[in-house]
Order: C-alpha cells, then structure tokens, then sequence
C-alpha cells in the first residue's frame, strides 16, 4: 500500500484531499522574458476524519493558507480533486457550490479586519444566514442571540459595533459567524496568532468545548508549533507547497522523521528548556525560499544539513514508514531511523 | 559594589488622554550589568515598550509626560540631560532594534549609506570609513557578500537579514546597552533562532547588555538571565529566569506560565484543558487604588481591592508584589 492510499483512504473522512494543486502564473516582466508561476500549493493529499483537528503546520510561504482557502474554493484550483462529506468540490459552480460552502467556514487571523466596522456584530453573526436564506428573520434573530451565549458573550452585546470589542472578543464573534450556518468543517486560519497569550487560552478552549458540543471539524492552520500540539489529531508539514510529514501528533513530536520538522522543533524557544539546551542544537541556514519555479529534487535540500547528491536530483514521494507516518525523504529508511538522529542524541 | 552599567529608580510616566489621565508606568525600577539579559514580559498594553522608550527617553511630550525617577548610564541621569547630550547617547551608548524592521529601514536608502550614517555621526569617520565599517558590520551580522549588499536597499532582501541590518546598524557603534523590542516577533521560527544566535554571539563578543522584550516566555526562558513581569505599569515580579520559570509566585505571572502551550518532547495522550486568564488588561485611566491584577486574580480579597501591594523581597533576589506573600515569603 502506498503512502497516498493509506491517506486518502474513505471510511468517516469528512475532507478528503487529492493532489491538490494550486498554481499562480506571474505577469511577464517583459516581451522577452516569460512570467515565473507560483507553486504555492503543490500536489498534496490529506484527509480529514470527521470529529477530529487536522493541523497543517510551516512557515510564511509553505503554502498552508492556501491550502486551506482551496478546500472552500476560495482560490482557483489548478488541479486535483477535494471531496467534503463525498462531494466534489472542484467541479461545482453557482448554486450548487453556495449551498456546499454552508457545511464549511472559516475563521480569520485578524480579528480586526475581519469584521466589517460598520457593521453591529448581531448583523456581522447574521449575514452568512441571510445569504444562505436559513429560516425566517425572527428564527435567524434568535440564533443570533444564541451562538452569542454559547461563544461568551452576551446577547445584548449583539447591538454594539466591532470596534467596542477587546480583539478576544471580537475573535469570539468571528467563531459566532463560522457557526452560523451550522457547518461541518471550520477552517480556523491561524485563529489566535494576533492574540494576546493570555487571551489565546481562552478561545482555544472555546474551540475545543465548540468541537466536543457539536461535533465539529477543524481544518486548523498554524506555524505555532506549540498551539498546533495542544489541539490537534493530525497534522502534515507543509515546505515550499509540499507535506513533508504527515501523522498523528504524538507520533510526530515524539519521532519527526523529516529533518525538517526536527528543524522546526529544535527552532521553537520553549519555557521548558532550559537556557544552554539551544547550544546542543542544529540551526538551518538561510530563509525558508520563494515558491516560484522551485528546483527539482527535493525542495528542502538546499536547507538541509544532511543532504547528499540524490537530494538535490530525485524527487522524494511521501511514503508511509511506521503505521499513520508519513514522510518525504530519502535519508529515512524504512527502519525509521532519521538522518538526524546521530546529532540529536537518538531523537 | 560598583554602581550598575544602566540603573533606572521610581519611574513614572503619565500620558493625557480624554478619558483622563493614564499611568502608563508606575514605579518602575530595573538595573543591568554589562553582558547581561534582563527580559521583560506581559500582555500588550502593560507598558513593555513604554519603559524602552523612556529609558531612550522617546516618551512624546505632550501628551506623555516623565513624573518622576531617574535613569542612569554611567552614573549620569538622562532624564537631567540635553537634548543635544540625548541625541549623543542614542545610537551610541543605548541602542534599539524593534518588532518590524521593513517600517524601521529607511527604504529609499541604501542598507550601507544607513549604517554608515550612525558611525559617520557618532565618531565622525568620513564617507569612505564609514562605508567600511558598514561592510564590516554586515559580515559580523553573517550577511552574505557583505561588499555588494551593502549597496542593496531594504526592499531587496528578506525579513531575517532586514532584522540582520538593524542589529549591524544597532551595534555599528558599540553600545553598551541594546533595548530589543520584540526583535522577532515578526519571524518564521528558524529565523528567529538564527537572530537570537547572533544575538548571543554578538553579545559575548562585545559585552553590551541587552534588554529584551517580549511576549512569549519561551523566549524569555532561552535568552534572559533576569526576568520582569509588568503588569498595567507596574513590575509584579522579578527574579532569574530559573527562579520565575520553577516557582512563579504572582498569580499573573503563574498564569502567563500556565495560560501556553508549551510545546513537549513528548506530549501525552490525554490533552490538558489550558488554564485561562479571565478578562482582559484593564484601561490605564480606571486603576483604582487597589492592585490592578485583582480583577482577574483568583485569589483576590479585599486587601487587595483596597491597596495596591508594594514589591516585597520574597527570596534571593527575587521580589513580588502581591499580598498573598506575608514578610516571611510564604503564600
């Protein structure tokens, strides 16, 4: 069984993601020369089971924001298929692809300028049902007041404007409207990144009190390595638009197979280490590279402390190497042991 | 003991607003050895950045205003100087490198000609001496062919090496103390521990004393030797980072402690419901008379609703204000 069957395998897979790729064609920059395109998402494929918290982790330009928008359709899709609850999305159109999308939404980064200030955020909270016409206007009303209650706020709240919010507020009222519609699947785009941290306890417990409650799905996007560990199942790696790494969450701190993810670990400054622990530690050299027309070979090699001539010539494939791991390297071996695990003192 | 590199006594800072006036510090004290980190955290708005800007004395006057305290480099109180003396200590005694370094870089100068303008100013090198000293400032920071990018502008290059050319340009006149405020909150995570590396490297090779601010105890935990915790203008706790991190002893700085995710080695399979922080800070115009934690503190009583606590020595070098802790240091 190859890596892609065991991960796009059917069963209580809500999302289930094939090959996606998304592609942007940049402007040519003059007659002579042709425009570069973006890779920013890559072929990747993951599936989502329903009830759970998949975590798509990496750095600016990885391609995990847009990974994400793809699966609402959000951006154009170059190709690949994306079934939510056994529907494909990517053929849908007007109509047919409105009515979908009330079984997915999504709740933004910035609590700012993600609701309109002009707007009362009983209206803000209302709007996804007006336009998706549910129920009747006083039916929608009452709603409203409840998904306030049930977020932590107040029902008469709903009368106030944005900007009379403190942003854990107003992140909560972003959650109200992702609710609205009584989705399936919440895309949660960095949710608590603008957040203050004594804040971000508070609406990643929400969160997960909201999934218990409801049965939700969560398609959860984040660089923090630290909140991604708190509340997700699963989670894939994402470098350059590619899954580097994929598997549940105790697996993938406990063994990260690609260097990597070691990398991004190792680079995380954490109250549990001391200070000195930073000393024992490899470092990666350079900036994570731009997505456009990236080199063959695996696209992490020119980073990486261990590549050898293959690296930098074959492409390695995501292949699963222990029960629900996946990896994309060709320095792990099938008995598992990652090229770091000399330096790190056996993992 | 000889007296400390930076010494900063019963600062306070108040601004004018319309809803009154807000103390945005209060009591503020702090000093600081050469080679050391002294780490400052807290939520925003809890006057982090607010004691940086003193110290450089930036406070905007109206409609801030300096009450009181004193800040001493050398011995000599900043807050008594000239402007003219300021302008001379900033950027060659006390420097600065802050959170977003695109907005920091003068983006229709060359990366050379703005280092090159601090060395030119503060020991008068000439042009072509100055230029140097830039190249080999961009080397000491490990930016790649130094002798082209010092041409370059800050447009061409990415947010790590921009954060690269404000720590070359911060530290072009060795200063001896460096006010980092939140230099990599803006950063991919391996960039940010490529910085803090060259921080620590540049720091043991030059012995300038850093003060760094941020938000994330992580952070704190890696790079500070000493730890204080601010809390709506005011210092609730102070210690060595050890100490902080073992046996946190006010409520707020245990809550910040508890309140994140840090990440595990190994995580256990049953996930914790994280510990919160109710509320949120509060508006520095409506601080009662009473400790201004007490709101969202759990163990709040009525003493501490009436009375604002006093920093109280509660272990070696280590003091908190909080009236949970009697002259004996016991909870």
């Amino acid at each position: 069984m190859t890596g892609r069957d065991a991960l796009a395998g059917g069963g209580d897979h809500l999302l289930e993601v094939r090959d996606l790729k998304v592609h942007f064609r940049l402007p040519r920059r003059n007659m002579l020369t042709p425009g570069g395109t973006v890779h920013a998402v890559d072929g990747i494929t993951y599936s989502v089971r329903s009830g759970s918290t998949f975590g798509i982790v990496g750095e600016s330009g990885s391609g995990k924001t847009t990974a994400a928008l793809a699966a609402m359709r959000l951006v154009p899709v170059t190709g690949g298929s994306i079934r939510l609850d056994g529907v494909e999305m990517t053929t849908l159109a007007g109509d047919a692809l409105r009515r979908m999308r009330r079984k997915i939404q999504i709740v933004f980064q910035d609590p700012y300028s993600s609701l309109n200030p002009r707007m009362r955020a009983g209206a803000i909270v209302r709007e996804p049902m007006d336009l998706m016409d549910m129920g009747e206007p006083a039916e929608r009303e009452a709603r409203v007041a409840e998904l306030f209650r049930r977020v932590g706020l107040r029902p008469e709240q709903a009368a106030l404007f944005p900007h009379q919010f403190s942003g854990g507020q107003r992140q909560r009222i972003g959650v109200a409207r992702a609710l609205a519609t009584q989705p399936q699947l919440i895309v949660c785009d960095e949710p608590v990144s603008a957040l203050d941290v004594a804040i971000q306890a508070q609406i990643l417990n929400l969160l997960r009190e909201l999934q218990d409650d409801f049965g939700l799905t969560y398609l959860f996007i984040s660089h923090d390595l630290g909140v991604v560990q708190h509340i997700c199942d699963d989670i894939a790696v994402m470098y350059l638009g590619e899954i580097v790494e994929q598997s549940d969450r105790v697996s993938l701190f406990t063994l990260p197979l690609h260097p990597y993810t070691w990398a991004l670990i190792s680079a995380v400054p954490s109250a549990r280490r001391r200070k000195g622990a930073r000393d024992s530690r490899v470092r990666l050299q350079g900036d994570p590279p731009n997505p456009i027309d990236p080199p063959p070979g695996c696209r992490f090699a020119p980073r990486c402390p261990f590549a050898v001539d293959r690296c930098h010539r074959d492409k390695p494939v995501l292949r699963e190497v222990r029960k629900g791991h996946l990896v994309s390297c060709h320095l792990v071996g099938d008995d598992c042991v990652p090229p770091h695990a000399a330096v790190a003192g056996g993992a | 003991m000889d007296a400390p590199l930076l010494e900063v006594e019963n600062l306070e800072v108040e601004f004018s607003t319309r809803q009154g006036v807000a103390r945005v510090l209060d009591g503020i004290a702090l000093s600081l050895e050469p080679g050391q980190t002294l780490g400052i955290v807290g939520e925003s708005g809890c006057g982090k950045s607010m004691t940086a800007l003193s110290i450089m004395r930036l406070v905007p006057v109206p409609p801030g205003r300096i009450g009181a305290g004193s800040v001493r480099l050398n011995g000599e109180d900043l807050l008594q100087v000239t402007e003219k003396r300021m302008r001379e200590v900033r950027g060659k005694d006390i420097s600065m490198i802050f959170q977003e370094p695109m907005t920091s870089l003068n983006p229709v100068y060359s990366i050379g000609d703005q280092i090159a303008e601090t060395v030119r100013l503060h020991e008068g090198l000439g042009r072509r001496a100055s230029l140097d000293r830039a190249v080999e400032m961009l080397k000491a920071v490990h930016i790649p062919a130094a002798e082209r990018r010092v041409r370059e502008f800050p447009h061409q290059m990415s947010g790590g090496m921009r954060q690269r050319v404000m720590i070359a340009m911060a530290l072009a006149c060795q200063p001896s103390v460096l006010i980092a405020d939140e230099p990599t909150t803006a950063l991919d995570v391996t960039v940010q521990a490529q910085v803090f590396d060259l921080l620590k490297e540049l720091q043991e090779k030059t012995g300038t004393a850093i003060i760094l601010i941020s938000h994330d105890m992580g952070v704190i935990a890696e790079m500070a030797d000493r730890v204080m915790v601010m809390y709506a203008g005011r210092i609730v706790e102070e210690a060595s980072t050890d100490e902080i991190l073992e046996s946190p002893k006010h409520p707020y700085t245990q809550g910040l402690i508890a309140c994140v995710p840090h990440l595990e080695e190994e995580p256990p399979l049953e996930r914790a419901t994280l510990t919160e922080i109710p509320g949120v800070v509060p508006a520095l115009t409506e601080l009662g008379s009473g400790c201004s934690y007490a709101p969202r503190c759990a163990y709040a009583a009525d003493r501490c609703r009436r009375k604002a606590p006093e920093p109280l020595e509660v272990g070696e070098e280590h003091r908190v204000a909080c009236w949970l802790y009697d002259e004996a240091g016991a909870a």
